[in-house]
């Protein structure tokens, strides 16, 4: 280690990082707080939800009730945490909140299932085989990303209805299926892979679909990862279309659920958190476990934010 | 490819009698038709029957052309006036707050250990990964006038945010600006690592301080990134839907409803069919212009 005399200079550079530091961790507190607030809330017993000042720090009943010695102004804030909001809502709504958890995995995992392996079967063709109109048609789903999705709301409501899908998971999961990206991605991809493994197993008498599923597929692991994640998380936050043809309750996902909480029980916010905490918790471990191909998800456009 | 195969590959790569190119050609048709079939079911046939519907006078009993009436109504409309303004304004502010968040954000990130810039960038995302319904729900109860988080934090009484017509377009916009942009954030963090070092050597040792390079490297090679994002941002505010949805239901008094609220409102509260159709295209128009915008400045760039 050398030892320098400290200039003015290093000194200003010193103050820099420090202010760069605490800017990152603010906007950090800012970002985060909703969460936060939300969780504190969930877990915060009824009639501490609503009082002055906010309940923020979660103490255990015996550093609560045993010890006197606690300033004032964290006796003023704390609360004893406890999970009595799920299990009121889990009574006053019927079962319903872990109901629409169901239907929310239900339909992400259909929808994630079915488009990966279209796109990805797609995104082969695209990639790999020639046919006339292949440029034409390529170029044709890919003009679709400039079309919003609120243009088609209503004819599929109405075609949707017509088919008898109305109020039902299907009616849910079939027009979501009409989207490029995860064409374009899958082509993008299996256009990098070595064509000479593909041809090898045609030379050992696979046919095309073997050759699809045994030999591109596999190769096509990361790109399939970032796909499939990109889908559930979408399909598991989707709101709108859910909205649009869902009516009986029990049916709901769980954003369509947690968004009449707030019309039950207008000010029980208890209640409403403990439903936003079950609609957001999984895909917050969800995220924790999969952080990689989030990231790399979102670097190629792909996801919200 | 420059290097031979053997025969036998040849063959099987390149098909050459009527028979085998034929085979060929009905994989690849067998392998795209269940995308396209779900693409012409679900949206290339709804596109045409929704601009249709946009001039038909359609509801849940009538159905009958009625030319140009629906725009004409629309123009004439004080509430569809109101719900352009809106998404204006909205769009306006929130999109170049996001962009400078993002771009500053990320150049702070840039300097920092590998694991921070990850820790940052998880930090900012993971409310992204919640759905924004879930969001707005806790952001709906934060604007709480007695007893929500921001009234009884900044200690500003009982204000009512989202009941005020004057306030709860703010309120919204709040929310949506207090969001970290984190997409932008790593697209950004992306883009400038990609920036060579030594140009900033070099610019230093030209003697141009930070601020100077800032601006003379870093700004213009963000460019394609920059232009990215504020499409993007700019058709994601051109459809807020669910925040508005959530923290106020587009009141009070039409105060915070924006298009997609409104056609939302138009085709499945009034079931106004042909009106919510206009309302769409109108909308479909202008992210049509802005994606028309983008596909020029990119087109050189994309690859298909």
């Amino acid at each position: 280690m050398q030892l320098t005399r400290r200039t003015p200079h290093d000194v200003s550079r010193t103050f820099g990082k420090l202010l760069v530091v605490a800017i990152l961790i603010v906007t950090t507190a800012v970002s985060l707080f909703p969460l936060f607030w939300m969780l504190s809330t969930a877990i915060t017993p009824g009639s501490a939800t609503i009082k002055t000042p906010p309940s923020l720090i979660p103490l255990p009943t015996g550093l609560l009730e045993g010890g006197t010695d606690l300033p004032s102004w964290i006796r003023e804030r704390a609360y004893v945490p406890t999970l009595e909001n799920f299990r009121e809502l889990s009574k006053q709504t019927q079962g319903n909140i872990w109901r629409w958890l169901g239907n929310s995995a239900i339909v992400a995992i259909s929808i994630t299932v079915f488009h990966v392996l279209f796109d990805s079967m797609a995104g082969y063709a695209f990639a790999r085989k020639t046919f006339p109109g292949r440029n034409l048609i390529f170029g044709l789903l890919l003009s679709t990303l400039m079309i919003p999705v609120q243009v088609t709301l209503v004819p599929n409501f109405l075609l949707v209805s017509r088919l008898g899908l109305a109020d039902s998971y299907l009616g849910v999961i079939l027009p979501g299926f009409a989207d490029v990206f995860g064409i374009f991605l899958m082509k993008q991809y299996m256009q990098t892979l070595p064509r000479e493994i593909e041809d090898a197993a045609r030379v050992d008498g696979a046919n095309e679909w073997q050759v699809f599923w045994r030999i591109v597929l596999p190769l096509a692991k990361p790109a399939v990862a970032t796909l499939a994640i990109f889908m559930f998380m979408r399909s598991w936050n989707n709101f709108l279309w859910p909205l649009i043809v869902l009516r009986t309750g029990a049916k709901y996902t769980l954003p369509v659920g947690v968004a009449t909480l707030q019309g039950e029980f207008s000010t029980n916010f208890g209640l409403i958190m403990a439903g936003a905490a079950v609609a957001a918790v999984p895909m917050i471990v969800f995220f924790l476990l999969f952080q990689r191909y989030f990231l790399g998800g979102i670097r190629i456009g792909a996801l919200k934010g | 490819m420059a290097r031979a195969l053997p025969l036998e590959q040849i063959t099987a790569t390149r098909p050459s009698g009527r028979r085998t190119r034929w085979r060929e050609y009905r994989t690849g048709y067998l392998f795209v038709l269940p995308s396209l079939a779900m693409f012409v079911i679900f949206l290339f046939g709804p596109v045409i029957w929704s601009l249709l519907l946009a001039f038909q006078d359609a509801s849940l009993t009538r159905r009958e052309w009625n030319g140009l009436d629906n725009f004409r109504t629309l123009i004439g409309d004080r509430v569809f006036r109101k719900s352009l303004v809106n998404t204006a304004i909205y769009t306006a502010v929130t999109v170049p707050v996001h962009m400078l968040v993002a771009l500053i954000l990320a150049g702070m990130m840039k300097p920092l250990a590998a694991r921070w810039q990850t820790f940052f960038r998880a930090a900012y995302y993971l409310p992204a990964v919640t759905s924004v319904v879930i969001l707005a729900t806790v952001w709906r109860w934060m604007f709480n006038p007695r007893f929500g988080a921001i009234n009884q934090l900044l200690d500003l009484g009982p204000v009512a945010w989202l009941s005020r017509p004057n306030l709860a377009l703010w309120a919204v916009i709040l929310s949506a600006v207090l969001t970290i942009p984190a997409a932008g954030v790593v697209m950004y963090s992306a883009a400038m690592g990609s920036i060579p070092e030594d140009l900033y050597e070099a610019a230093s040792l030209e003697g141009a301080g930070a601020v100077r390079q800032w601006w003379d490297i870093t700004i213009p090679l963000l460019k394609p990134t920059s232009l990215y994002l504020i499409v993007m941002y700019t058709i994601w505010a051109f459809e807020v839907f669910e925040r508005v949805y959530i923290m106020t239901g587009g009141g009070p008094a039409y105060a915070t409803t924006t298009i997609v609220q409104l056609i939302f409102d138009t085709g499945f509260r009034d079931w106004d069919y042909g009106i919510a159709s206009a309302q769409a295209i109108v909308l479909f128009v202008l992210v049509a212009m802005v994606s028309a915008v983008q596909f020029r400045l990119f087109r050189s760039e994309v690859e298909y």
